[in-house]
């Protein structure tokens, strides 16, 4: 008999013609040192990891690339648009990012609001079109509103991402009811974007029967990013493995769970 | 007698390159491996091949990119 956590582990995850084993996808920002990084990575199981562009910078008073610090060849980049504000500048970053070299995936970010880092729908729907277009697998980061994740989809989108609460806030799962439902219309892959903050968020989204996480700053903030980041793999994996399973159903009073029968007198 | 040098915009700051000089002579002027950066060569990319071929003239806007930790 194939049990839940067989299913759970041996099941690919398919995104645009590629198929992952891992569930869980990190981001490479924030880390307080790039070992701390990689080896925080290593410990997610990660097989997709974000990054972003950026400009080199010519003093070289800063940090280097980041593949000085992470092997291509063992990690699927994904790229980001992180930081554009308009359809125009996250289609330029992505053209950037494929040039690279590494894939056609892009992570599409087009931000509306600066204090919440909120996406911009209607420019995030202008990109997503646009780089479809040019042979692009666009996975889009949204917000949890299924009329948006539907237009996503019907754009052409890899992949939908709906947040689980604003990036960087680690708030957890905000609004499970709608991201279950943008689950149960899409055809497409539904991975949660940004928002959690321990394992038990992450548990509880992977519950929704959502098809992955992707998290940063859940592990590059914690005090030690490297144990959270295992814990995070755990968290998604018996999420995932619960979906499977089936839960019970909730009931708002008791029932024994020790026969009645046989009692003493 | 002509200015040996040009000047234009590298990743949003003003700077003198030589005359004649091509995007691979730029980059190697500043130590950049070709394979690690992309070039952007007024708004457009210019592919790794071409970087020898393309000659910067002064006013161009270039920007050099690359990938850094994010989210």
């Amino acid at each position: 008999m194939t049990t839940a956590v067989d299913l759970a582990r041996s099941t690919p995850l398919a995104i645009g013609g590629r198929t992952f084993h891992s569930r869980l996808m990190v981001g490479t920002g924030k880390y307080r040192d790039n070992d701390t990084m990689r080896r925080a990575i290593e410990a997610s199981g990660a097989e997709i990891v974000t990054v972003a562009v950026r400009r080199v910078d010519l003093d070289r008073t800063k940090a280097e690339g980041i593949l000085h610090h992470l092997d291509p060849k063992r990690y699927f980049l994904l790229a980001n648009t992180a930081g554009c504000s308009t359809p125009e500048d996250a289609v330029r970053y992505a053209r950037l990012a494929r040039e690279a070299g590494f894939n056609e995936f892009v992570k599409l970010e087009v931000i509306g609001d600066q204090e919440t880092l909120l996406p911009d729908v209607q420019g995030l729907l202008e990109a997503a079109a646009a780089l479809v277009k040019e042979g692009f697998q666009v996975l889009a980061y949204t917000n949890e509103d299924l009329v948006t994740a539907l237009r996503l989809e019907d754009a052409g989108c890899a992949a939908v991402m709906p947040l689980a609460s604003p990036i960087g806030s680690g708030l957890g799962l905000l609004n499970p009811y709608h991201v279950r439902l943008i689950k149960r219309r899409l055809r497409v892959p539904v991975i949660v974007d940004a928002g959690v903050g321990t394992a038990s968020d992450a548990c509880v989204t992977m519950e929704q029967g959502v098809d992955g996480l992707l998290m940063n700053t859940a592990l590059a903030a914690a005090r030690d990013p490297v144990a959270m980041a295992h814990a995070m793999r755990l968290a998604v994996e018996a999420g995932r493995a619960a979906y499977l399973a089936g839960r019970m159903p909730k009931r708002e009073v008791a029932v024994p769970s020790s026969p009645l029968e046989g009692m003493l007198d | 007698m002509k200015d040996e040098t040009i000047d234009i915009t590298l990743n949003g700051e003003q700077r003198a390159v030589p005359r004649d000089a091509s995007l691979l002579d730029l980059l190697q002027s500043l130590e950049l491996d070709p394979r690690a950066v992309v070039v952007e060569h007024n708004r457009a990319i210019v592919r790794r091949p071409a970087l020898g071929r393309v000659k910067v003239a002064a006013g161009d806007a270039i920007e050099l990119v690359h990938f850094v930790g994010g989210g």
